[in-house]
């Protein structure tokens, strides 16, 4: 990347980061949401629901608190890419198409912008670990924030794989929440894979978004590996996560060069 | 005075490239949606430092023109050239030369005017010093600076138009290109945005195209390329096509436009045409005609109205059809 490419996408993360700070009700909105699940679904399954493969010790509201940051970088990322659909509908894209940098540059801007917001939404959720009786130590809190810069950037790619394909913000939302939603769910964020039927099991083992899950769950209980029962390992699920978020960028960048919808 | 200082030293660096070679160059370019034909084998050359107009009505080709110049779309056959640089093949170089400013909207509403421009310099290289200049410089010359710090969502149409033109001015362009720059503007204020047009062209020489469907934005062009169809018709001086037009033009309304036609052929050995569901003549000396004609046809005419050849009337004579010009806001 040249000195000017690297100027430019800095300038659309700025942008981004920007107009984040003055939609306060987006930032209040996308953390909402996921708290709502966790309490409900992690305080009100805590007692009754147990599921086949769950580590001992570890309550419901434990076992499901990675997934819920996970599901707030995945909300994140699909309101952040939102945005490249609203800025094409609105005519702020083609003043950034005409401008002398690449498609690929202008793709990285947007995937670092998203990324960004994710990380510090993430980490805003990190803070209520103490609630789930998660401790969290410092070498904790710097992996777990690694990981989710990874994940972040790869969810936000796909999001922009998708907002550089379609024209209206419903049709975003469809796509975003069949596609993602699912994979999610299917992460081991809801429960393990373990205990899941063969078939489903073998789904979750080929879903790419299982071994950013798995990372996260190690990284939230560095230290303490026999807490998060038999999930992969950092050897596996790191590689797995850099190579499928470098995988879902290159994607991104290759759809918007070819995009012609602006 | 400062700002044309800058703006002189500027021109003259980047003089020889524009002398060198013709604004546009475009041979035999065509392009198609699916089903339809939108530019159908264009040839053209644009000499810099001009103020040029694509007039057309909606659908006759300008959007379509715009987007391949302005390198939104890619020439699918012929080439473009803009000051020598091909258009597919050097597109970052033809994007530095080129500042654009869209139909629609391209600013930000939610950053300040300061924070548009500055991030809009950023996207073209510019950083520091050089751009905080270039910032004041240009808000200086479209009298934005008491606005630098509002958001763009609280600025007015005229305002926010003169921001993209700051936007588009910023990394110091040798073309301007604009995509119906009077669409959604009041009267005064599209007299406003072409006032400030007129005196960047004093201060600093920049070649100049935009697209029309506005008759008196096109007569403030100097050279006119009248488009309909995805085909230039014709192109030249506003005055050079008006005098194409046999001196008057007279109008007629009728509720029998076949049958006068016909009577006037007959009687008076008068070429007529209709269009639209009215006749018109087009003929020197119109005025002494008009007594004749109103006297034998009394009956079968409703109104009858004379003038001068105005752009809308090349249009009419060169292509047969009435200027269509409905519903610009549509466009998506």
């Amino acid at each position: 990347m040249t000195t000017t490419a690297i100027q430019a996408a800095a300038s659309l993360w700025w942008r981004e980061i920007t107009r984040f700070r003055r939609q306060r009700s987006v930032i209040i909105g996308s953390l909402v949401q996921p708290l709502i699940f966790w309490v409900l679904i992690g305080w009100g399954f805590n007692a009754s629901f147990r599921p086949s493969g769950m580590p001992r010790g570890v309550s419901y509201v434990q076992y499901f608190y990675p997934g819920v940051i996970m599901l707030v970088l995945l909300f994140t990322a699909i309101f952040s890419t939102i945005q490249t659909v609203e800025d094409r509908q609105e005519g702020f894209l083609q003043g950034v198409l005409v401008a002398p940098i690449s498609r690929a540059t202008v793709v990285f801007g947007q995937a670092l912008g998203g990324t960004t917001l994710a990380l510090i939404q993430g980490l805003i959720f990190l803070a209520l670990a103490p609630a789930a009786g998660i401790w969290l130590s410092a070498g904790a809190i710097g992996a777990a924030a690694a990981i989710m810069v990874v994940t972040a950037f790869a969810l936000t790619s796909i999001g922009l794989i998708i907002a550089w394909r379609i024209e209206s913000t419903r049709g975003f939302h469809l796509i975003m929440n069949s596609i993602l939603v699912p994979i999610w769910f299917l992460s081991g964020a809801f429960f393990p894979a373990g205990g899941a039927p063969a078939w489903l099991g073998w789904i979750m083992r080929i879903n790419p978004l299982t071994y950013q899950m798995a990372a996260l769950r190690r990284a939230l209980y560095l230290g303490h590996p026999n807490i998060t029962g038999p999930i992969p390992r950092f050897a596996l699920t790191i590689p797995v996560s850099i190579v499928f978020a470098i995988a879902m960028f290159a994607l991104a960048a290759r759809v918007a060069s070819r995009s012609t919808v602006a | 005075m400062r700002s044309q200082a800058v703006a002189t030293e500027d021109t003259d660096l980047r003089a020889p490239i524009s002398a060198a070679a013709p604004a546009i160059e475009v041979e035999h370019l065509s392009f198609s949606y699916r089903d339809r034909r939108a530019l159908d084998d264009l040839s053209f050359t644009i000499r810099g430092g001009a103020l040029f107009g694509f007039l057309g009505p909606n659908g006759g080709g300008k959007t379509t023109l715009f987007r391949v110049l302005s390198t939104l779309a890619p020439p699918q056959n012929g080439r473009a050239r803009l000051f020598g640089y091909d258009l597919a093949g050097s597109t970052l170089e033809v994007r530095r030369r080129l500042g654009v400013v869209f139909q629609h909207p391209s600013i930000d509403e939610k950053l300040t005017v300061a924070e548009n421009l500055a991030h809009h310099g950023h996207l073209y290289g510019l950083t520091g010093a050089k751009l905080r200049e270039r910032i004041a410089v240009v808000l200086d010359q479209l009298g934005l600076e008491e606005r630098r710090g509002e958001l763009a969502q609280t600025l007015s149409g005229g305002l926010k138009r003169r921001v993209e033109l700051a936007k588009a001015l910023l990394h110091e362009p040798q073309m301007l290109l604009l995509d119906e720059p009077g669409t959604g503007l009041d009267p005064a204020a599209r007299r406003d945005f072409h006032n400030v047009l007129t005196q960047l062209r004093e201060i600093r020489q920049v070649t100049i195209v935009m697209t029309t469907h506005y008759m008196e934005e096109a007569e403030r062009c100097d050279t006119i390329g009248i488009l309909h169809q995805g085909r230039i018709v014709a192109s030249g001086p506003p005055a050079e096509l008006k005098a194409r037009v046999g001196g008057d033009v007279i109008v007629i309304h009728t509720p029998v436009p076949d049958v006068l036609i016909r009577e006037l052929a007959q009687r008076l050995q008068l070429e007529a045409t209709v269009v639209d569901g009215t006749v018109r003549i087009e003929r020197p000396c119109g005025h002494e005609l008009i007594r004749e004609v109103v006297e034998m046809f009394r009956d079968r005419i409703d109104s009858v109205t004379f003038g001068k050849p105005t752009l809308e009337d090349v249009f009419i004579h060169l292509t047969g059809h009435r200027f269509v010009t409905e519903s610009p806001a549509s466009a998506q």
